[in-house]
């Protein structure tokens, strides 16, 4: 019985030579060539090649329906003595750095508001996040028709408060369509910016209060030295990604004010839509667009290396 | 890449409420006692109150200017504008039936559906390469996407109308649902990478000594497992394509082939002022669709921002 257990069945098969084809379907980097495939082909034909080509274009002179000659600079030449593409560049740094600092102020604060320990937070929390998911352009109007010159509810009610006589010419009168627009981007910015910080302070210790706490530290101090360190990560990332977006709007320029009145509220974003599109010079757009890259890279190297200088402090590992 | 050096981040109870901050038991308000209540007042519920109103107060008269009469939209001296006691549908039947507005839904949600489901796809099986293959290059390639998240669409959108036109796509949904994944796939795949993480390794490793191939194991082991994660997305994504609207405005021209977003805004502004209320009930009716879906997947949504922030 014995015997017939241990004697072997057959001889050992022959392993066979790994052929080309098995080489990629198991080979570790091919199989990773074929998985990444889908997602690369969609960045590279519709990302990648884009933006190469985006900055080709601010070369020529292309035109809607007519492939343009190579120029140079000339478009940026042209650009360097347009005076409402340098209004427009003052336009979005004001609108970028303006409602930013507001998004993060007004943010930080809700977010400390939500983490107090209250009835119907959940509720709370939930209806915060509302002016995020709605579409932009549909807040947009809203906001259009809140801000209308003769039926604005605003302006209604600080007339029967007796605050003014006359109606405000909202979105008619520069500054007023810069503050207006502003106030729509920080009213839409804020629930983000709230909420994703409102996860990180859920991430604090409470022992470190407490401590704090028995050490007769104040509201502040407590605020200073604890939950703000903790949270400056997430606070860099968040930042941003807030700045990005904002210098980059559009949407909601575009339903408000269309970059009137006189310009006021140009961004280079509406800008360059304008140019290239509505007048059909794409070089001249191209250019305009273009000439935010190094602004945007700027905004990321910053936030970068402050990120970077914050582990070296803490003393943590990279990655 | 940012990771708080506390905790990881608990995505349940930043909606629920349960924080963990709170100490569960005997002591669960936690050192809420020391503050009294007029004071708590005062610094918490009064300034809560005032920013949740002016948050919340553009939808409050979004739907009221949509079911007001049109006669007391414009007379603001004998109605009480904040409130209306005889409601109209006619803004709303208006909107339905005598506009192209019920297409212009049904692009939206075509468009939507298609770009985020072959985004997903697409995702899936990158982020699944570049945390579990890790093949050469994985780490950089993985920056390159997160980097990819950083391309704004105003930058990109005059080159791509000339690639669109040259693909012979200008004015067809295929324009936007071929463009839309270049924005959700960065971002998914970046969230999805999080999520593939957090599976033990243990698992996949068992199956592939019995022999699984690597197909098999992202389709019945690491995929059920992710289904949070896959949820988050395709809501996320969902959400940014309804949003998306300078890639729709310079893509499509005919009225029927727009998207909502769009079409509200050069279809219906025409200046003229007894516009207001089908414009409004356009707005309204156009947010529903995903403020219904947010009402059920909060926690999901919450996790996609946290998410595509935390890494």
């Amino acid at each position: 019985m014995a015997d017939i257990a241990l004697a072997p069945r057959s001889a050992k098969t022959q392993i066979r030579e790994a052929t080309t084809w098995d080489q990629l379907k198991h080979n570790r980097n091919w199989l990773g060539f074929w998985f990444m495939l889908p997602a690369m082909a969609f960045l590279i034909f519709f990302l990648a090649y884009p933006l190469g080509l985006g900055i080709w274009l601010s070369f020529t002179d292309t035109r809607i329906g007519r492939i343009g000659q190579f120029i140079g600079t000339e478009n940026y030449e042209w650009l360097w003595d347009d005076s409402i593409f340098w209004l427009s560049v003052f336009n979005t740094l004001l609108y970028t750095f303006i409602a930013s600092a507001f998004k993060f102020a007004i943010g930080l604060y809700l977010a400390l508001l939500l983490n107090e320990n209250m009835p119907f937070k959940a509720i709370l929390r939930a209806m915060v996040l509302i002016p995020f998911i709605v579409p932009t352009v549909l807040s947009a109007l809203a906001f259009w028709w809140i801000f209308d010159s003769q039926f604005s509810i605003i302006s209604w009610s600080l007339k029967h408060l007796g605050l003014i006589t006359q109606n405000i010419n909202f979105l008619g009168d520069t500054t007023w369509a810069r503050i207006c627009v502003i106030f729509a981007n920080i009213w839409r910015g804020v629930p983000f910016v709230a909420i994703t910080l409102l996860a990180g302070l859920q991430t604090v210790q409470p022992s470190l209060y407490e401590a704090a706490t028995l050490d007769g530290a104040t509201r502040w101090q407590m605020f200073r030295h604890i939950t703000y360190p903790l949270l400056t990560p997430i606070i860099a990332v968040v930042m941003t990604f807030s700045v990005l977006f904002t210098f980059t709007d559009f949407q909601l320029i575009w339903a408000m004010t269309r970059g009137g009145p006189v310009n006021a509220t140009h961004l280079m974003a509406t800008l360059s839509y304008q140019r290239a599109i509505i007048a059909g010079q794409l070089g001249e757009g191209a250019a305009i667009s273009s000439a935010m890259i190094p602004f945007l890279l700027a905004a990321i190297m910053i936030s970068w290396f402050g990120l970077q200088r914050r582990k070296w402090q803490q003393g943590e590992a990279n990655d | 890449m940012t990771d708080l050096p506390t905790r990881s981040i608990d995505l349940k109870a930043v909606l629920s409420g349960s924080s963990p901050t709170v100490a569960k038991g005997d002591h669960s308000e936690g050192m809420s006692y020391l503050q009294s209540l007029p004071r708590k007042f005062v610094t918490v519920y009064l300034p809560l109150s005032i920013i949740i109103i002016i948050l919340l107060f553009p939808f409050y008269w979004m739907a009221l200017t949509a079911i007001k009469p049109d006669d007391q939209l414009l007379d603001l001296d004998k109605f009480n504008p904040f409130w209306t006691w005889n409601p109209t549908f006619k803004h709303i039947h208006k909107l339905l039936f005598e506009s192209y507005y019920p297409h212009w839904l049904w692009n939206t949600m075509y468009v939507a559906v298609c770009a985020t489901v072959l985004s997903i796809i697409a995702s899936v099986l990158a982020a699944y390469a570049i945390v579990r293959l890790r093949y050469k290059g994985a780490n950089l390639v993985g920056g390159l996407i997160f980097l990819a998240y950083l391309v704004p669409p105003s930058i990109l959108f005059i080159p791509l109308a000339t690639v669109v036109f040259q693909y012979g796509l200008f004015d067809s949904p295929m324009a936007l649902i071929l463009t839309y994944p270049t924005i959700l796939i960065p971002f998914s795949t970046w969230l999805l990478m999080g999520y593939f993480k957090t599976i033990p390794f243990e698992l996949e490793e068992c199956a592939l000594i019995d022999g699984a191939s690597r197909w098999q194991i992202l389709i019945k082991i690491v995929l059920p497992l992710a289904i949070p994660g896959l949820i988050s997305a395709f809501i996320f994504c969902f959400t940014l394509c309804w949003n998306e609207f300078i890639y729709a405005l310079t893509f499509l021209q005919s009225t029927q082939n727009k998207t909502v977003p769009v079409a509200i805004v050069n279809e219906f502004v025409d200046g003229d002022i007894y516009r207001w209320g089908s414009l409004m009930a356009g707005a309204l009716a156009g947010s529903l669709p995903l403020v219904i879906l947010y009402a059920f997947f909060v926690e999901h949504y919450v996790s996609a921002m946290t998410g595509a922030v935390k890494e």
